[in-house]
């Protein structure tokens, strides 16, 4: 008996100490965290819709004509296998114009095309800090593709896609198509209250189907011109930019929408 | 009992499809001046005929479309688009535009109109349309004599005007102000008056005395103004409309600006007296005149706030002179101006919300406006030589007279009146016959 009960501890015993000591942590060294990097989080149509001075317009355009050119230059996907060793190299003309256009440019995007372009392996060397904003496109893009190819959405995954109203870029693209189409009445005063709320029923393309200013009864009662002559330009506005850019999926989420037009920032100056 | 609380726990855990509604804010949107499509007034061939007689004028219809496609422009708030696009003929679109034509030229405001002779008479009915909405907005109808025709014209860009900006306009307006002639050292200055187009010019005086700040009485075509009687500042009042002329009263020293009260009963001014200069005003009717500051540094340019309640001055109280706020009773003084340089002529706008200025700083004069309470200065505009800002009746722009240098010859010099709206981008010269100073601008004269 007091034999088999010493037996057996021990091997108890041997078998805690092998399996505390296989234990992951204990073996391998702690991992060296990379230093913290800050992320701004900005909206997009701080970048895009700034409004150029004349001269800068100019130069603007200048750029954007030799990224056409080199867009056109550039070689497709397939292609790029050429920057490699085994390969042809492409003519000098156009390494130089290449590297001329790359000091130039600032926009994001095109980071993320030269990510594209290396292999994953060196992918893995070019790391920088600085284009994390490229890399997190690139993740979002890698996302979607993937979930596009699993078809099997589950039931909670569905509700919580349709219960949540636009994505950042969803609106962003929504709010820089508006903010291009509504005239602003500039003789409005900044000091007041007006604030226009307009609901719109879509259709699939964008196109609106139906538009109703929720504060109707406003537009008619005496002392209230200024309100009736913002609302009408945001009618005017909503008007001029259908059809609206609206996602192409989750119909039943944006088919209507609220459209809540403040003048006052921009009327203050 | 059981099967309810059944039933409601199954609506509890059976997911309802529900949506809620998205909200967007639109905060922003773009500063371009609103396309609108000016279509010539249509006219028949027997009243084009009769105004041609009387009016010298071709197709009256389309000169009044030009008066108001030229006062839009230079609003700087609208863009009237080139009529050669046009695809509708007049008389058709007056009936009924086809939108989808004037659609198709970006047009987001129509004006169409129709001009008539009746019984000796110029009747101009017009119609502004929203393009976008495919519906009316305005249509109106004025008769008068076929001479009044230009002012036909401003007031239905006024109305026109005020329809889609939801301000009034300030284009059935006259500006007055002192014309300039003759070399720099031996000006003759007459009194004169104008559209606010520039059209119509006029002189009131023949230019024996000299003449300064004029300024227009704000509920009338009355105007107040300054003039040296034997070298003797003297303050006087004319009617614009018939011509009548008074003078209110002698002024001893340095007599500075006169300008009426918001109601036109009383008018405000500085003058020395004891070798002090301080605001004083004057009843008009019993000619009182009553003391409002009382301080030995130079108070002078009052100006009433639209309310009556409050004026605003300059004065040298804090050792340079600066803008100062205070009661209508001369209480409650407050300094408002805290910036670099040297502020004068404050003018409050006919909104209320603005006080505009002259400033001087680092040898350059520069027009603006900051709030009643001091906050929020902006320059407008900057130059050699630029003073006397006048608000237009809806407080939107400013008109002003800048002067250019003189070269080493002593030729060179001259006196422009300038306007420049609250962007600071619309900036035009008033063109005048003569060289020209102090403008004011009046009240609507169609209200």
């Amino acid at each position: 008996m007091n034999k088999s009960v010493i037996i057996s501890s021990v091997l108890h015993a041997v078998f805690i100490f092998l399996t505390a000591m296989s234990l992951p942590f204990l073996s391998k060294k702690p991992i060296d965290l990379p230093p913290i990097v800050s992320i701004e989080l900005i909206q997009i149509t701080d970048k895009t819709n700034i409004p150029f001075a004349p001269k800068a317009k100019k130069i603007i355009e200048e750029v954007k004509k030799k990224e056409d050119k080199l867009v056109s230059e550039q070689a497709p996907p397939k292609k790029i296998k050429k920057i490699k060793p085994d390969s042809v190299p492409m003519p000098d003309d156009l390494v130089k114009n290449e590297k001329e256009v790359k000091e130039d440019k600032q926009n994001p995007e095109v980071i993320d095309n030269e990510v594209k372009q290396v292999s994953e392996f060196e992918k893995d060397e070019l790391f920088d800090p600085n284009n994390i904003a490229a890399l997190i496109d690139k993740s979002k893009e890698e996302t979607a593709e993937t979930t596009k190819k699993n078809d099997k959405v589950t039931q909670d995954q569905k509700r919580n896609v349709e219960n949540v109203g636009l994505s950042l870029s969803e609106e962003d693209a929504l709010k820089a198509q508006i903010f291009g189409c509504w005239s602003i009445p500039l003789g409005l005063p900044y000091n007041e209250n007006l604030l226009v709320r307009i609901k719109l029923q879509l259709k699939r393309d964008g196109t609106v189907a139906k538009s109703e200013i929720i504060d109707h009864a406003r537009m008619n009662k005496p002392g209230q011109g200024f309100y009736k002559v913002l609302a009408e330009s945001a009618l005017r506005a909503v008007k001029l930019c259908q059809p609206l850019r609206v996602p192409t999926t989750g119909y039943e989420r944006w088919k209507e929408l609220q459209l809540n037009f403040d003048a006052r920032e921009m009327l203050e100056g | 009992m059981k099967i309810l609380i059944k039933i409601i726990i199954l609506l509890i855990i059976i997911p309802s499809k529900s949506f809620s509604l998205i909200e967007v804010d639109i905060t922003r949107g773009n500063l371009d001046p609103l396309p609108i499509a000016v279509s010539p007034l249509s006219i028949d061939e027997n009243s084009r005929q009769n105004f041609e007689k009387i009016l010298k004028k071709r197709n009256i219809g389309e000169e009044i479309s030009k008066i108001i496609e030229v006062n839009l422009k230079t609003s700087g708030l609208f863009n009237p688009l080139n009529k050669d696009a046009f695809l509708q003929a007049p008389d058709i679109a007056n009936l009924k535009p086809r939108f989808e034509d004037w659609n198709l030229i970006k047009a987001q405001a129509l004006i169409t109109g129709k001009v008539s002779y009746l019984d000796e008479k110029l009747r101009v009915e017009f119609r502004l349309w929203d393009v976008l909405a495919g519906k009316e907005m305005v249509a109106l109808a004025f008769t008068t004599v076929p001479t009044n025709w230009r002012r036909v014209g401003h007031i239905i860009t006024d109305k026109v005007y005020q329809r889609l900006t939801g301000e009034k306009g300030y284009f059935d307006t006259r500006i007055i102000y002192v014309a300039e002639e003759g070399p720099k050292t031996k000006r003759i200055k007459k009194l004169a008056i104008m559209d606010q187009d520039g059209a119509n010019n006029k002189f009131l005086t023949l230019g024996n005395e000299l003449v300064l700040t004029p300024r227009f009485n704000p509920t009338s075509q009355m105007v107040t103004y300054l003039s040296y009687f034997r070298n003797l500042p003297r303050v006087y009042l004319l009617d614009i409309e018939t011509g009548m002329q008074e003078v209110v009263g002698d002024f001893p020293g340095m007599t500075f600006a006169p300008r009426f009260s918001p109601n036109g009963k009383k008018i405000i001014m500085s003058f020395a007296k004891d070798g002090n200069s301080e605001i004083y005003t004057m009843d008009l009717e019993n000619r009182i005149v009553e003391k409002i500051t009382n301080h030995p540094s130079i108070d002078t340019s009052p100006s009433f706030s639209p309310d009556g309640k409050f004026i605003c001055f300059n004065s040298d109280r804090s050792g340079y002179q600066q803008i100062y706020v205070m009661k209508s009773d001369g209480s409650n003084v407050k300094r408002i101006s805290f910036g670099k340089g040297l502020y004068g002529t404050p003018v409050w706008s006919p909104r209320g919300d603005l006080i505009a200025f002259t400033k001087l700083h680092k040898g350059k004069f520069y027009i603006g406006v900051m709030r009643t309470d001091g906050s929020g200065e902006r320059l407008l505009t900057e130059n050699f030589y630029q003073e006397a800002p006048s608000w237009s009746p809806n407080g939107r722009v400013l008109i002003f007279y800048r002067e250019t240098k003189t070269d080493d010859k002593g030729e060179g010099f001259s006196a422009k009146l300038w306007s420049i709206d609250l962007t600071g981008y619309n900036e035009r010269m008033v063109k005048t016959p003569t060289d020209a100073s102090d403008p004011s601008w009046s009240s609507l004269l169609s209200n």
